[in-house]
């Protein structure tokens, strides 16, 4: 595998287009290995022809993100369960 | 949704020989915290778009620093063609985990290599205009003194911000460190801190890993890397 990818930080704008939270900041577990992280945390392969984010514990695909010019295709079968954090009803985000 | 936004070049500053500051006029502009970037979007005339994702340089305005990457896309325009009064389009701010809030009390301790720095001068320079107390330290990592930015800043000595500068291959004359790459004497004496590590994807591996040895807490690590060329 290649030492030339990006972090899970670049997925926040990608992200940003689909969701009205910031899903780069929500913690995620891997479906092969169980590792529980923060999206930020993972390994980002692209961006063509899109954008393949690996668990940065057993490197298997946990997200992929292909945009085209008018559709997002969201794979995330290899993430188990995302905790996105919300503002909380004081309007403070945790 | 985010949207792009049509963002006015109006200032540009060299920050050294390869590496430029762009200050953008953004109507709208929604406000950040400081860590985050935007995404960069330029559209060549017969319609090719080439994006790139820069950091944030000042907790407030649109403030980018952008080093040249000589066979760079987007990067030679951008430090060198672009001028005031042209305009390209961003969309931001993004990213929401790379951030340092100033109501969280805990002692910073901010790891740069090279470009690695200009999210880490955003959080020093909202730390200056907070009027916290927060301990803040920074060790830059940089290949030689012309690969600064920010020079009159990062130089001045500063009480709250204590400042390490470690060259990788030449420095200074009568810099006391002697060049070489990161060491563990480069970080004590330890303080448990809130980590921010920010560079190249082999700077930041080795240097979260060195945090690591020390006793930091790997939850209170947190790493943004760039691609090998930054562009």
């Amino acid at each position: 595998m290649s030492a030339d990818y990006l972090d899970g930080n670049a997925l926040a704008g990608p992200l940003a287009e689909i969701f009205t939270t910031d899903v780069s900041a929500a913690v995620g577990r891997c479906a092969s290995c169980g590792l529980t992280g923060p999206v930020a945390s993972l390994r980002v392969y692209g961006p063509a022809p899109g954008l393949v984010a690996r668990c940065p514990g057993c490197n298997e695909v946990m997200l992929r993100l292909v945009r085209s010019p008018d559709a997002a295709w969201l794979d995330l079968c290899g993430t188990a369960c995302l905790r996105i954090p919300m503002e909380s009803a004081e309007g403070n985000s945790p | 949704m985010i949207r792009w936004r049509a963002a006015r070049l109006v200032k540009v500053r060299d920050e050294n020989p390869t590496a430029r500051t762009l200050v953008f006029d953004v109507p709208g502009w929604p406000g950040h915290l400081p860590g985050q970037h935007v995404d960069v979007k330029l559209t060549a005339e017969d319609g090719y778009t080439a994006r790139r994702s820069y950091s944030l340089a000042s907790p407030d305005g649109v403030e980018l620093t952008v080093q040249r990457v000589n066979d760079g896309e987007v990067s030679p325009y951008l430090t060198q063609h672009m001028e005031p009064g042209d305009e390209l389009e961003l969309r931001g701010p993004v990213g929401g985990w790379f951030v340092w809030r100033p109501a969280v009390p805990a002692p910073v301790l901010l790891v740069a290599g090279g470009a690695g720095i200009v999210p880490l001068m955003a959080m020093i320079r909202a730390r200056r205009a907070a009027q916290v107390e927060t301990p803040f330290r920074l060790v830059h990592a940089l290949r030689s003194p012309e690969q600064l930015y920010y020079a009159d800043e990062l130089l001045r000595p500063d009480p709250a911000v204590a400042v390490t500068l470690a060259y990788t291959r030449s420095a200074p004359e009568g810099h006391q460190r002697s060049p070489g790459r990161l060491t563990a004497d480069d970080f004590s004496p330890y303080v448990p801190a809130d980590c921010y590590v920010c560079g190249p994807t082999g700077f930041v591996e080795a240097a979260a890993a060195l945090l690591v040895e020390l006793g930091h807490d790997p939850a209170r690590i947190k790493t943004e890397r760039f691609g090998p060329s930054g562009d």
